[in-house]
């Protein structure tokens, strides 16, 4: 044990660099940089590769229904209603079981089931997009065309949703698909929320004498909507993108029509499906022009359901 | 908050170390300086922590800070080795010297080797016992790797530990209680040989057991390093200390031998604050 | 109430197991050796397998590991211990961004950026493709699980004389690592799994793909390519490749989530 020496230690260059503190923080500055970099790298390519559709055709694009690949004339518009056409219904359909299932597995399981069936939930959100479509060709097409629609068309047959021959793929058909992909995200999401909620709510409504009906309907599930809202969304945003069950399962015909019963397209399933064949650089432009499309609806959807979240978060604070 | 709620009488605080220690030995009446504080005054952002600190910290003994909870106490420990560099927002001016030299000259990382420090919550590494007493050593290259093991069988005597733990080397260093993980710590800083030991109220998270351990290790110690403990523990201060700084409100109120300070302590305040008429 | 949102989940829960159930019943059983081992054979004649899928599915998944999990690590390593101000907002925006792009995108872009440059569909391209997907997911993931280490530990390794750097490679990340694996686990076991982005890039092979510059098969196309196929024998093989790749993801999430379960368990929570 010396005494305090008189001259002031630094560490030599070759020591600091060695100690790694400023390669370390360029090292790790530089990785996060990338992520910018290959962020705006994407938009970049997809602005500059469909600059040739989007002169050719401007805004129409959006607004036009024939798709005719022959005569160099593209327009969005059936993609575009496929895509949200399914998406809708898919959310239709899952939203409510999702909701009803989170609830479940929120407040009113026990803890141990909850846990259980909560994490058989996220495994099948680990479901490829692939083998939903597998099964979808298989299993869901053929309880489709035998059961479901024909019951369907003896009810509401007189609807023009479910007029038409069912030959299986079809808009409906895809939507189903969607709906049970979905599904497991809303769950999860609100599941979470719904959990957040501060038991100090709950235990106030008891107070008063609620029973657990009113507690969840009157004070928990209005606490957390903007939270169960948000999962919608981010529900929606996936839907939007999913491109391989959709594609095995909806007929892949661009066309609009009244029924749900039809064939139709989606933009992510066009561009799986005819990209690689494409010839021309219009037709490739289009193409990416889709791509373009559905990558900021998706964007703007996602900013949508984050500032819901946030907006949950202040709301947790606030009180 | 103040741990004594019953007011002392000075006597009781003045026998505190014989009674604990056996008669102290005379303390040199001039001990040359570790630190050297000049002018000092700290700030939070805009918060003006503490206000206009001087004082001289004695080489190789036990300074004792003491002082009501939020008194600036732990800031000021933290100033001496430069950790209050890792928060945003804080501002130092004055002087202080480490030695002869300035602190700010000095590499932190240089610094911190040689102003050790031991937090109030014992927080070992996740690693084993060896591990933990290794890591200083290891990370500043500090001995080869063959004399590692007796380096480390001996910081654990040091610590007064080695028998406790000398058949469990490798296991986890959760495994131990909360007292042994305090000085395993303890032990963990000893071992890059510092010249000076900061210690954040050590005790204050432990049983009376455990804290008695500590202080006859601290004890031990305080003519082989420099020890300045932060404790709201009046009796600890009294028992181990050489010297005692009483702080309040960001200001240094007395800096006293602790036999003087507890005997006859110059300020009023500081005998309202140790006898525990405020706290 | 309760019957009726315990309806609701019990509906979800019996589709993962009619998944798991039916692609067990049709997948395992049209399984053979030959569909480990052997390359595709024209249609009409028997043995042939998925063999060439299944290591191009290796090589991808390796390619875009180097690729994905040393950007996504070093970077939440940034955002944890080095980052704080807008530069630190704007890379986590645009890392959820990132995430929330749809994979046939992904593939548009590298497409453009690698297989129209080299004038062939590759291997490469097709590994930059699912690096890319990986990396917000490692980076978030990196990121949380940094954060939740407590300060503590970080004081203690500088009160020691270590370096920033040291400190946070010597304790933090391990102190992190079963979360940080965890998540490579989870985030590998989600890409190996995604089919758009590969079709445009790697594209597809009928035989092995040498090397990185070639197109390659892959699991996930194969069963693709199969299942819209008009051929009873292509779909029985579709069926026993979506039964093998289910099965490896399903037990990489399974260990992973165990792992941090019991992690938890242990740390006393």
């Amino acid at each position: 044990m010396m005494g305090a020496k008189d001259a002031p230690e630094k560490l030599s260059l070759i020591e600091r660099l060695k100690k790694g503190d400023e390669i370390a923080y360029l090292v790790t500055f530089a990785s996060a940089l990338s992520i910018i970099l290959v962020t705006c790298l994407l938009v970049q390519h997809l602005w500059v590769d469909s600059a040739i559709a989007r002169h050719a055709f401007g805004w129409k694009f959006l607004g036009t229904s024939t798709w005719d690949p022959v005569n160099d004339q593209f327009g969005a518009l059936p993609f575009i209603y496929g895509t949200v056409l399914t998406s809708m219904l898919a959310l239709l359909m899952a939203v409510p079981v999702g909701f009803g299932a989170a609830i479940f597995l929120a407040e009113l399981a026990p803890r141990r089931v909850s846990n259980v069936l909560t994490f058989m939930i996220e495994l099948l959100a680990a479901v490829p997009s692939v083998i939903y479509g597998l099964l979808g060709i298989f299993v869901m097409l053929p309880l489709l065309r035998d059961y479901v629609v024909p019951v369907l068309q003896k009810v509401f047959g007189f609807l023009p949703i479910f007029k038409g021959a069912f030959y299986g793929v079809s808009y409906f058909s895809a939507s189903c698909v969607l709906a049970i992909m979905i599904v497991p995200f809303i769950v999860s999401i609100s599941r979470e929320v719904l959990l957040a909620v501060p038991q100090a709510q709950r235990e106030a409504m008891m107070a008063l004498g609620a029973t657990k009906w009113d507690v969840t309907w009157k004070s928990v599930v209005p606490y957390a909507q903007r939270g169960m809202i948000g999962s919608i969304f981010l529900a929606l945003a996936r839907a939007l993108g999913e491109t391989m069950a959709v594609t095995m399962v909806i007929g892949n015909v661009p066309q609009i029509k009244a029924t749900l019963l039809a064939p139709g397209y989606t933009i992510a399933a066009v561009i799986a499906n005819e990209f690689t064949e494409a010839t021309g650089d219009l037709y490739i432009g289009a193409l990416i022009e889709l791509a373009l499309v559905l990558f900021a609806v998706t964007m703007i959807i996602n900013a949508l359901a984050r500032l819901l979240m946030l907006g949950m978060k202040s709301q947790e604070t606030a009180h | 908050m103040s741990t004594s709620a019953t007011p002392f009488d000075l006597k009781k605080l003045h026998h505190a170390r014989s009674a604990r220690f056996g008669d102290p030995e005379p303390v040199d009446p001039t001990p040359a300086a570790q630190f050297t504080v000049e002018e000092m005054n700290f700030f939070y952002g805009d918060f003006h922590a503490l206000h206009d600190l001087n004082m001289r910290l004695p080489e190789k003994r036990v300074t004792g800070l003491i002082g009501p909870s939020g008194c600036g106490k732990s800031t000021f420990l933290r100033t001496l080795n430069r950790m209050y560099e890792t928060v945003p927002k804080t501002r130092v001016t004055g002087n202080i010297r480490f030695g002869q030299s300035n602190l700010l000259e000095f590499s932190p990382t240089l610094l911190r080797r040689r102003v050790g420090m031991v937090f109030q919550k014992p927080s070992p590494f996740p690693k084993s016992i060896f591990d933990n007493i290794a890591y200083g050593l290891r990370v500043n290259n500090l001995c080869k790797n063959r004399d590692l093991k007796n380096k480390v069988e001996e910081c654990l005597r040091r610590a007064a530990l080695w028998d406790e733990v000398k058949d469990k080397l490798q296991e986890s260093a959760f495994s131990l209680s909360g007292g042994q993980q305090q000085r395993l710590c303890i032990a963990r800083a000893l071992a890059v040989e510092p010249d000076v030991l900061l210690l954040d109220e050590p005790c204050s998270a432990l049983d009376p057991i455990a804290t008695a351990k500590i202080e006859d290790l601290i004890f031990d110690l305080r003519r082989s390093c420099t020890i300045i403990i932060v404790t709201h523990n009046m009796l600890q201060a009294a028992r181990i200390s050489d010297y005692v700084g009483f702080f309040l409100q960001g200001k240094l109120i007395e800096f006293d031998a602790a036999r003087k300070m507890f005997q006859f302590p110059s300020n009023k305040l500081t005998e309202d604050y140790i006898t525990g008429r405020f706290g | 109430m309760l019957t009726l949102t315990g309806i609701a989940a019990l509906l979800v829960v019996s589709v993962l197991l009619f998944i798991l159930g039916y692609l067990i019943w049709n997948g395992a059983r049209s399984l053979n050796l030959n569909f480990f081992t052997k390359l595709p054979v024209p249609v009409g004649e028997h043995g042939g397998g998925m063999a060439n899928a299944i290591l191009g599915s290796g090589k991808l998944l390796l390619l875009a590991s180097l690729i994905g999990i040393p950007i996504g690590l070093l970077g939440g390593v940034y955002l944890a211990e080095f980052g704080k101000g807008p530069f630190s907002l704007a890379v986590r925006y645009t890392a959820d961004l990132l995430n929330g792009v749809p994979s046939i995108v992904i593939g548009i872009f590298v497409y453009g950026l690698i297989v129209m440059r080299q004038h062939h569909f590759s291997t490469f391209a097709g590994g930059v493709a699912l690096g890319i997907m990986m990396i917000p997911i490692a980076l978030r993931s990196t990121d949380e699980f940094l954060r939740a280490v407590p300060n503590t530990l970080r004081e203690g390794g500088l009160a020691l004389g270590a370096s920033k750097a040291q400190t946070v490679v010597t304790v933090i990340i391990p102190a992190a690592m079963q979360g940080i694996v965890t998540g490579i686990m989870l985030n590998l076991a989600r890409v190996a799994g995604e089919t758009a982005p590969l079709l445009f890039t790697a594209f597809g092979n009928q035989f092995w793909s040498s090397g990185w510059n070639g197109p390659t098969a892959s699991l996930p196309v194969m069963i693709f390519n199969y299942a819209i196929s008009p051929y009873e024998d292509w779909h029985r093989q579709a069926w026993a490749g979506g039964f093998v790749l289910l099965t490896c993801i399903f037990l990489t999430n399974i260990v992973a989530r165990l792992l941090v379960s019991g992690g938890r368990a242990r740390a006393g929570h």
